[in-house]
């Protein structure tokens, strides 16, 4: 261990990832008594947010949750299958501190990466699914990230399957450099063939959905969902505001703004989400499997 | 010559933008054409048609503005959504009178502001993204001067990727990259270095296959050369079955 390595080790353990924008500052699952909205700006009663879903009873903004609360509640019981656990990133062009950055986020999310991938049931109905993680790096992509993304598609284009993906990333890791941009043009071109092949592909965009995950696989979906109030935007506010030097409007960028202006398909709250991904898959003739015996019922 | 002094040549006011390059390839044979047909022309988009050897092929290139004044009028050469959908439209067009698409690409990156994010900037890059994996007609895109990150890249999903020699192609503006990582906008010389953007990182990192050498004036860059390299390659990729261009394609980003 160098000195360099031996003076971060002391470092607090939860120093996170900080990419400039305030806006990927907002709170996760609080452990506070109290917690102040991100949105609304009121103070909640942490109890008050729900056991499962965390939500601002005065707004309705909904707080960000790790990738494995994710799919516990989104998932049927113990049905998750996870692909490519073990793949994590390098240091591939040597970029100063980055492997620093890596070692926190491991440490910090408990994850390999910024993505977690596999096939679960939902509502009976078999799906592969991706779901992005904020905890690691803020969900940015690196060629991990687009990796598992891409085998995943490929996975689904092979077995015929649809799938799900639940988007939250401040974009492109630069800390790859020009290796990340091609995984936005790599996971389009594993979207594209899966939807070439006539499969459903269903976007959950959660807050914040941002930069080159916004403009690649994010807004690719044949439906595209969002929660209520997530920031979904190509070019962050911060710097949006340094370029045209005045502020935004107030719900600019929000789910609702998305939806108004069509460029997303519903606005679905936490608490219904499992419902209405279950109905869609249905409606586009998922494969149901029976929960207890594990046996095919049948195409609808 | 350092990173950095790729990006300062890339920048240069004085390096020929995409209007150059198409007169001094075509001349008088390129008919432009506008509008992406669902909301505006964007002018920091030049698309249109013309010949090369005989040949007719779709052009199709961001367009920074010679001086000021058409600078201005080309917003500097960073196109909002309608450009990036005009592009699809004029590819989608070259697909069905199968003709290949050459792209130029100069940008300092996709426009940010409040009409481009209302208008959907992240929506059209990732439909260029998907569509142009599968355009069925060969498509190669040249980078002229600077690649900022997506808007770059949704002119960049081809079957080769050529850059001149002091072009760049970055996921991040290296003062960006400054900014976030030491807080300090003007350290620009070593991110430029961090990010691996020049034409000889890109072309060892596999991103690019060509490296066009640009003599020291860069007025004088050998264009009657250039022409005759982009025809051979039309040739080459035209050769190419529809499924052997596209799995090579597709492979092609696939690697990364």
């Amino acid at each position: 261990m160098n000195t360099a390595d031996f003076f971060n080790f002391l470092k607090p353990k939860n120093e996170l990832e900080n990419q400039g924008e305030s806006i990927e500052n907002r709170p996760y699952i609080p452990d506070e008594l109290w917690v102040k909205c991100p949105v609304c700006k009121n103070p909640v009663l942490s109890a008050d947010l729900g056991e499962n879903y965390k939500v601002c009873p005065k707004c309705g903004y909904h707080f960000r949750i790790g990738a494995r609360q994710r799919i516990e509640i989104t998932v049927d019981e113990g049905s998750f299958v996870e692909f490519d656990a073990e793949l994590t990133s390098t240091n591939i062009i040597d970029f100063p501190d980055y492997t620093r950055k890596l070692k926190n986020a491991k440490l910090n999310s408990g994850e390999n990466e910024s993505v977690i991938t596999g096939t679960a049931k939902i509502g009976g109905y078999e799906t592969v699914l991706a779901v992005m993680n904020s905890q690691f790096m803020m969900g940015s992509m690196g060629t991990v990230t687009g990796e598992k993304i891409t085998r995943a598609f490929e996975y689904a284009t092979e077995h015929q399957m649809p799938i799900v993906v639940f988007t939250v990333s401040g974009g492109a890791r630069m800390q790859e450099g020009i290796l990340s941009l091609m995984q936005m043009a790599k996971t389009s071109g594993a979207v594209k063939l899966h939807s070439d092949a006539g499969l459903l592909y269903i976007t959950v965009l959660t807050d914040p959905t941002t930069g080159g995950v916004t403009a690649s696989f994010a807004m690719e979906g044949d439906i595209i969902l969002a929660e209520p109030k997530a920031l979904i935007a190509f070019a962050g506010p911060r710097v949006i505001e340094q370029t045209i030097r005045q502020k935004l409007p107030k719900d600019f960028q929000s789910a609702e703004f998305l939806l108004e202006k069509g460029f997303i398909d519903a606005v679905v709250p936490r608490s219904e989400m499992k419902d209405t991904l279950s109905k869609l898959l249905k409606l586009h003739g998922a494969k149901k499997v029976k929960a207890e015996e594990g046996e095919t019922d049948e195409r609808i | 010559m350092s990173a950095y002094d790729s990006v300062t040549a890339a920048r240069a006011n004085d390096r020929p933008t995409t209007v150059d390059y198409i007169t001094r390839i075509f001349g008088d044979s390129f008919i432009e054409l506008h509008g992406d047909r669902r909301f505006a022309d964007d002018k920091a988009v030049i698309g249109g048609i013309a010949e090369i050897d005989g040949k007719t092929v779709t052009v199709i290139g961001l367009e920074k503005g010679r001086n000021l004044n058409e600078r201005m009028d080309r917003n500097f050469g960073s196109a909002h959504p309608e450009g990036y959908r005009k592009a699809l439209r004029l590819m989608k067009q070259a697909e069905k009178f199968h003709r290949p698409v050459l792209c130029f690409v100069d940008t300092s990156g996709a426009y940010c502001g409040i009409g481009a994010e209302e208008r959907g900037q992240g929506q059209a890059i990732a439909e260029n993204l998907m569509e142009m994996m599968t355009l069925k007609t060969p498509i190669l895109s040249v980078f002229i001067g600077e690649g900022g990150s997506g808007g770059a890249l949704a002119l960049a999903v081809a079957d080769e990727v050529w850059m001149l020699e002091n072009a760049i192609y970055s996921v991040i503006s290296p003062e960006g990259c400054a900014s976030i990582l030491w807080k300090d906008p003007s350290k620009t010389a070593e991110a430029s270095e961090c990010l691996k953007l020049t034409s000889q990182d890109l072309f060892k990192l596999g991103v690019i296959e060509r490296i066009i050498r640009e003599p020291k004036n860069v007025d004088s860059v050998v264009f009657d050369s250039f022409k005759s390299l982009i025809a051979q390659t039309f040739d080459k990729l035209g050769a190419f079955d529809t499924e052997t261009l596209l799995s090579k394609r597709y492979n092609r980003f696939r690697k990364f």
